[in-house]
């Protein structure tokens, strides 16, 4: 039997946001305690102090992904990085032309800054991804028009985990001279991102789904070829004009320390979380009918979406209080709809409806997986004696062929 | 070193700290996931959006979080200009630039806007508008004390002229909030801004304050967290200080306007006495804002004299103390250049001492002496 006696259930919803990693909040707490001065003040040490530790976290950030410091400017997340991005550099560029495409399965975040876009007269692309979650190059480089100005490709997917081929899109943007975003809030401390490489011009980052703060993130604006946004947020002139307000210092401290800390023990740790989700996905494809959501291979270690058939979402996700997880992202999680990600990879309604996003990471357990492993074949064991379509499916009959009476 | 500059950012309290840590370091959900990490933090944001909505007398419901006031200022002007693109803004010559720049940017879309320019006295001066300028305007935004020399604008009579013009208002109370009343219902605004980290709360949490009335257009997009006006996962061990730094507004306001304003009011006898300029001197100010400036002495000079003995001021709001320029909100009051070249601040805080202000004094005394014999050597 499965202890369900514990206070809190184990949390397995990294993707949604990471625990803050011990060593960040011991760095974080002195610059609320004692070096609280505001980092735009020139006058005096508070500003000072506050300032160079605001440079020493910029230079952390620049490092994990081998950027310069003066290509990163702070935000307050990483859905002000995607609206800065956007429209930002659309805006800037509107002059070359004004369509923009990116993906059905990108983040609201993005989505919505296109949309916005698009009611302001600009004309937009949303690409469908394949089956396996992953861009066809050959579809993205058809959608490029003459027109086009900015692509918005997210580097892993929130839901589904699936890693897309950031150079390969980035080539194609350099060929036809567009503006190429990439939101990586899901991807730092879990893929290798070398900028320097890259062809990027712009990325999106969060501290708090790499164990850093809440309300911090980062953009990073390429200097060589040097790309211009117009700013969205107006007033002291901060960041060299292109987002303005008063640097929460202690939280772009914290966001230093995270992206350090994932740049030097990010190999070590996805080793161990890699096999941590080899051992979850073997565990869960012994119950029967059960269909990994992505691509299994161009994946985060930290992502496993699975869809359970014959069992109701709802009912799953409260059968299963013992652990903290998903149906679909965090942000879209207050409707019942299904995830719009996985009808993008043309999933039936039903298997959108029953799909779990187990997200795991740095303080995960082998002990939580297995606990996990035992839970779901309790609970779906018991949520499938009591469904009729299960006794059909096991009596073979075929679903999809069944004519249902109307009410 | 002692801290003399509260109008850039505060402290925060010991009892804020404390209510923070537990979401700063332990296990904290997504406020948006439906398990049980997520709700505990959901309910925690709603108890601080509570204690917010109290400080101001508003409605919780009327609290839209956001990361800074210059958010809440770019909010709100953005946001009125998409959803009424028909908009004329108005504002004060004195403005914070994260109020008056926002303006200005979209005027490239088409948006018209007028200037309201101020006295000597840095109050408001609405009858310099001809009628036709004042018909014009249907969006008003003006701050409540400013930030650089405390003056506080005569706030009913403001706004008694824009409703009779049905003008929508907004007010920035960043620097007016826990040093004077600040009563969202009585005042009547449509929209106000707030921010944590002036209040001995936290930096990266304030809020705007919105009447329904007003058909807001979101600024920031995406999850549509926050109603849907503000999007992005809450900054939620910021909320919860926030929260807390609200519930002692009430009890800063009489610290403020009792031992810090007799600080102020000593102060400045002492500074007079030196032969300094006091800027709006015979206007009603924040208790704890003096703004000054010596007609011979270097500005710059004596602020970095000051902090070698361990004297944290500053020359003018933190925010433009990068240029050299002379502070716009002077300028704007018509003060000479020069002299508003050289102009400090200095802006006191609850846990401000008298000794404090004694030493100060005292070596103010001895710095501005040097300086006036090192100027008559000069001259």
């Amino acid at each position: 039997m499965i202890n369900e006696t514990q206070v809190m259930p184990i949390y397995m919803d990294y993707s949604a946001t990471t625990p803050v990693d011990p060593r960040v909040a011991e760095k974080m707490i002195p610059f609320i305690t004692e070096s609280y001065g505001n980092p735009a003040s020139r006058s005096h040490p508070y500003g000072w102090t506050a300032e160079k530790a605001v440079e020493n976290a910029r230079n952390e950030v620049a490092k994990l992904v081998n950027a310069d410091p003066r290509e990163i400017i702070w935000t307050s997340g990483a859905t002000e990085s995607n609206n800065l991005a956007i429209k930002g550099a659309s805006n800037f560029y509107s002059s070359k032309g004004k369509h923009i495409i990116s993906v059905a399965t990108e983040h609201k975040a993005v989505i919505d800054a296109v949309r916005e876009m698009e009611r302001l007269g600009y004309e937009t692309t949303f690409l469908q991804p394949e089956p396996d979650g992953l861009i066809d190059i050959k579809k993205f480089k058809n959608a490029i028009r003459p027109d086009t100005v900015l692509a918005s490709v997210m580097m892993v997917n929130n839901e589904i985990g699936v890693i897309q081929d950031i150079d390969a899109l980035g080539k194609a943007c350099r060929a036809e001279k567009i503006i190429f975003h990439v939101d990586a809030a899901q991807a730092t401390g879990k893929v290798e991102i070398d900028l320097e490489k890259l062809p990027v011009d712009l990325m999106s980052f969060s501290a708090h789904k790499t164990y850093g703060p809440k309300g911090v993130g980062a953009l990073y604006v390429r200097r060589k070829p040097r790309i211009r946004i117009e700013a969205q947020m107006h007033g002291g002139g901060h960041e060299r004009g292109m987002r303005s307000g008063t640097l929460a210092t202690h939280q772009i401290v914290g966001m230093g320390e995270a992206f350090r800390i994932a740049r030097e023990e990010m190999e070590t740790e996805n080793a161990h979380i890699k096999k941590l989700q080899l051992r979850l996905l073997s565990g869960l494809t012994e119950i029967e009918e059960t269909y990994v959501n992505g691509d299994i291979e161009k994946r985060v270690p930290h992502n496993l979406n699975i869809s359970f058939n014959y069992v109701e979402g709802e009912s799953l996700i409260m059968a299963i209080k013992g652990i903290a997880v998903s149906s679909g992202s965090a942000c879209t999680s207050a409707s019942l709809e299904p995830s719009y990600v996985l009808r993008a990879l043309g999933r039936s309604d039903e298997l959108a409806h029953s799909s779990i996003r187990f997200s795991i990471g740095r303080f995960t357990k082998e002990s939580d997986i297995d606990y996990a492993i035992e839970l779901l074949k309790e609970k779906i064991g018991r949520l499938r004696e009591l469904s009729p379509l299960w006794e059909m499916f096991q009596d073979g009959v075929d679903l999809e062929k069944v004519e249902w009476a109307e009410h | 070193m002692i801290y003399f500059d509260h109008n850039a950012t505060t402290s925060i309290h010991p009892e804020v700290l404390d209510t923070m840590m537990p979401f700063l370091a332990a296990q904290q959900g997504n406020p948006s996931s439906n398990h049980s990490f997520g709700r505990n933090v959901q309910t925690a944001i709603e108890e601080a959006r509570e204690k917010v909505a109290n400080s101001v007398n508003a409605h919780p419901s009327q609290v839209i979080f956001t990361s800074s006031g210059t958010e809440s200022n770019n909010t709100i002007i953005h946001g009125i200009s998409r959803s009424y693109p028909e908009s004329h803004f108005g504002f004060s010559s004195i403005e914070h630039p994260c109020v008056s720049e926002p303006i200005k940017s979209i005027e490239s879309r088409g948006f018209k806007n007028t200037q309201i320019p101020v006295d000597i006295n840095g109050l408001l001066n609405i009858s310099a508008l001809s009628n036709e300028e004042q018909k014009n305007i249907t969006f008003l935004s003006i701050m409540i004390a400013n930030n650089e020399t405390g003056v506080i604008q005569d706030m009913p009579t403001i706004i008694k002229w824009a409703k009779s013009h049905n003008i929508q208002i907004h007010t920035d109370a960043v620097q007016a909030i826990g040093k004077i009343n600040v009563d969202f219902e009585a005042l009547g605004v449509d929209a106000m801004t707030i921010s944590s980290h002036k209040i001995y709360g936290p930096q990266g949490a304030a809020a705007l304050i919105l009447n329904k009335k007003i058909d807001l257009y979101p600024h920031l997009m995406g999850g549509g967290q926050e109603k849907g006006l503000r999007s992005g996962t809450e900054n939620i061990a910021a909320i919860v200080g926030f929260g807390k730094a609200c519930e002692r507004v009430q009890k800063n306001i009489v610290i403020i306007n009792n031992e810090v304003k007799q600080g102020r009011l000593f102060l400045e006898k002492a500074l007079k006495d030196l032969g300094a300029v006091i800027f709006a001197d015979q206007t009603e100010r924040l208790g704890n804002t003096t703004f000054f400036a010596f007609n011979n002495i270097d500005g710059s000079t004596l602020l970095t004299a000051l902090d070698r003995k361990g004297f944290a001021i500053a020359s003018g709001s933190a925010c433009s103390s990068n240029s050299s320029d002379a502070s716009h909100v002077l300028l704007a009051m018509g003060i000479d250049r020069e002299l508003a070249q050289g102009a400090l601040r200095v802006s006191l805080g609850v846990e401000t001492k008298k000794n404090d202000i004694k030493s100060f004094i005292e070596t103010l005394k001895i710095e501005v002496n040097r300086l006036k014999q090192l100027t008559a050597m000069a001259a």
